[in-house]
């Protein structure tokens, strides 16, 4: 609009202006990317700004899109780690939880994202790991770190490199199920000695809370040698126990079960909070990205108008200069 | 500015949520995150602090649950029963008469004021009676917990009624493991057929009797 009114101008004004300037300055404002300042540039180009326009117009359609598309995934994952949530429950209610146990072998289970643009979550959890790591290593004490998912890995690796037993990544890849953990715990139980397992993750409250989590299972010798010191386990020896040959086979089988049932809740609120904060972040950077967008459009039509004006300021003084 | 994001944020995924049916079925501890303000664990509370004061202790499963009431004097007329699956929690609080389980040594019966045990299960028939109701399943391998205050918790991997299971899929099944234990060579394999063969014959016996 602004370019036919120019154009409507300079021919108004070409029959007083016998010299080729009015088309050389049309064709200028026409010209794609001028230099905004440097000798005989006749006009302010726009080009610069309306190119950031639209890439941050790009940005923020495929920050939408990621938005959704988390939401999306949340909703199915939500309804799998809401049932998924009476499977620890009765693990704490016999054994109760012992984070505070003292024991000699501690291995954490750091449980992350393998994809980013997930807002703080795995930061978080990378904080409590270490924390953790400086309760639990002491003079006769080791602590050692396992690690499921590649943000976690890439952090905790560059400074406790020597302290990994083990990295586990793509868990996502296939649809998360049982079979699939326990496979995955079974590989744990195999390759790491522990004496208790810590388990960090964030558990989902809401699409916007996020709450740290520590979970502890302990090895079946450490929860006979709790039990005989009494504590919250103390009244293990009241139960009976039914199947199996001895007490201590028992025993091995249960916290075998719990490690995998624990981790299974673990990995599946974990992966929930992930598309949360996901889709909290894709909402912000949309948001920020629409701010952006209207500063640019406000100082896109300052420059047009400043080179409009500029324009028929020097066809008007070139022909009152002619006139004149 | 952050609460009007929150708040939006809210509201949107509400609206996202009404569009489908799942936020209208109350799901068993779907509201459980209770996250109580008192912190679970002092010690462990006070050891964090001083490792890490800048940064909140992380909560701790016990903080997430609801507390089992402690050992009521008179025996309890009821059994609270929380049978709970990978997949779902098929009873949560549910109050019966009696359950059956398939512990390893044979079938279980549990009744209120049952003596606290922890049995491993074995592949087999779980039924819960409540006055003249009798639900069955079949379950997998698993663990139940009788706990003094009359809670029986079930846990297992896989939970079928019975009803959907096909008979001639369960003789097909028996009869290709039978063959397989036959001409297993390593002893992974034995095992393997070995666990198929138990599993069929159960099931077997599960619809026969």
């Amino acid at each position: 609009m602004a370019m036919a009114a120019l154009r409507r101008e300079g021919r108004r004004f070409a029959p007083l202006i016998s010299s080729p300037n009015p088309i050389n300055a049309i064709r200028s404002t026409l010209a794609p990317a001028e230099e905004q300042v440097g000798l005989g540039v006749r006009s302010i180009s726009t080009q610069v700004v309306r190119n950031r326009m639209k890439s941050v117009r790009n940005i923020q359609k495929i920050t939408k899109a990621m938005k959704m598309v988390a939401a999306s995934k949340l909703r199915a994952i939500q309804v799998r780690a809401e049932n998924s949530r009476g499977l620890w429950q009765p693990f704490t209610a016999l054994l109760g939880d012992t984070p505070s146990v003292n024991v000699k072998k501690n291995v954490i289970v750091t449980i992350s994202s393998d994809k980013g643009l997930c807002g703080g979550i795995n930061s978080t959890s990378v904080k409590i790991s270490r924390a953790l790591h400086k309760i639990n290593s002491g003079p006769d004490t080791e602590c050692k770190y396992v690690i499921l998912g590649e943000k976690g890995k890439a952090q905790l690796i560059r400074d406790s490199k020597k302290d990994i037993e083990l990295i586990l990544t793509e868990l996502q890849k296939n649809f998360l199920n049982y079979t699939q953990v326990s496979v995955l715990a079974d590989d744990i139980l195999k390759n790491v000695e522990f004496d208790a397992l810590r388990i960090v993750f964030n558990k989902f409250q809401s699409v916007v809370s996020f709450l740290p989590t520590t979970a502890t299972v302990l090895s079946p010798e450490i929860v006979e040698r709790e039990s005989e010191a009494g504590g919250k386990i103390g009244d293990l020896d009241s139960y009976e126990i039914e199947g199996g040959e001895t007490k201590s086979e028992v025993l091995q089988n249960l916290a075998e079960f719990q490690f995998s049932c624990v981790m299974f809740n673990a990995v599946l609120e974990n992966a929930c909070s992930e598309q949360g904060a996901r889709m909290s972040a894709m909402d912000s950077s949309s948001r920020n990205a629409g701010d952006m967008l209207d500063r640019l459009t406000l100082t896109y039509n300052r420059t047009r108008q400043a080179s409009i004006t500029t324009e028929l300021i020097e066809i008007i003084s070139g022909a009152s200069a002619l006139e004149g | 500015m952050f609460r009007q994001v929150a708040h939006r944020i809210l509201t949107r995924s509400t609206t996202t949520y009404s569009a489908g049916a799942a936020a209208t079925i109350r799901r068993p501890y779907s509201t459980e995150v209770v996250a109580d303000a008192s912190s679970g664990d002092s010690a462990f509370v006070e050891a964090w602090k001083k490792v890490a004061p800048n940064i909140d202790p992380p909560k701790t499963p016990i903080q997430y649950m609801e507390p089992r009431p402690p050992t009521p004097s008179t025996l309890p007329s009821k059994l609270t029963v929380n049978f709970v699956l990978p997949y779902s929690a098929e009873l949560s609080k549910a109050e019966v008469d009696m359950v059956i389980v398939p512990a390893t040594t044979g079938q279980m019966g549990i009744l209120p004021g049952h003596v606290p045990t922890i049995a491993e299960l074995k592949p087999g028939l779980l039924s819960v009676h409540e006055g003249n109701d009798v639900k069955k399943y079949f379950i997998s391998s698993g663990f139940a917990f009788v706990h003094s205050n009359s809670y029986a918790d079930i846990l297992a991997v896989e939970a079928i009624p019975l009803d959907r299971i096909d008979q001639a899929q369960v003789q097909k099944g028996l009869s290709e493991f039978t063959q397989k234990l036959n001409s297993a060579s390593t002893d992974l394999d034995k095992a393997e057929a070995q666990i198929g063969v138990d599993v069929h014959s159960a099931l077997n016996s599960a619809l026969t009797g």
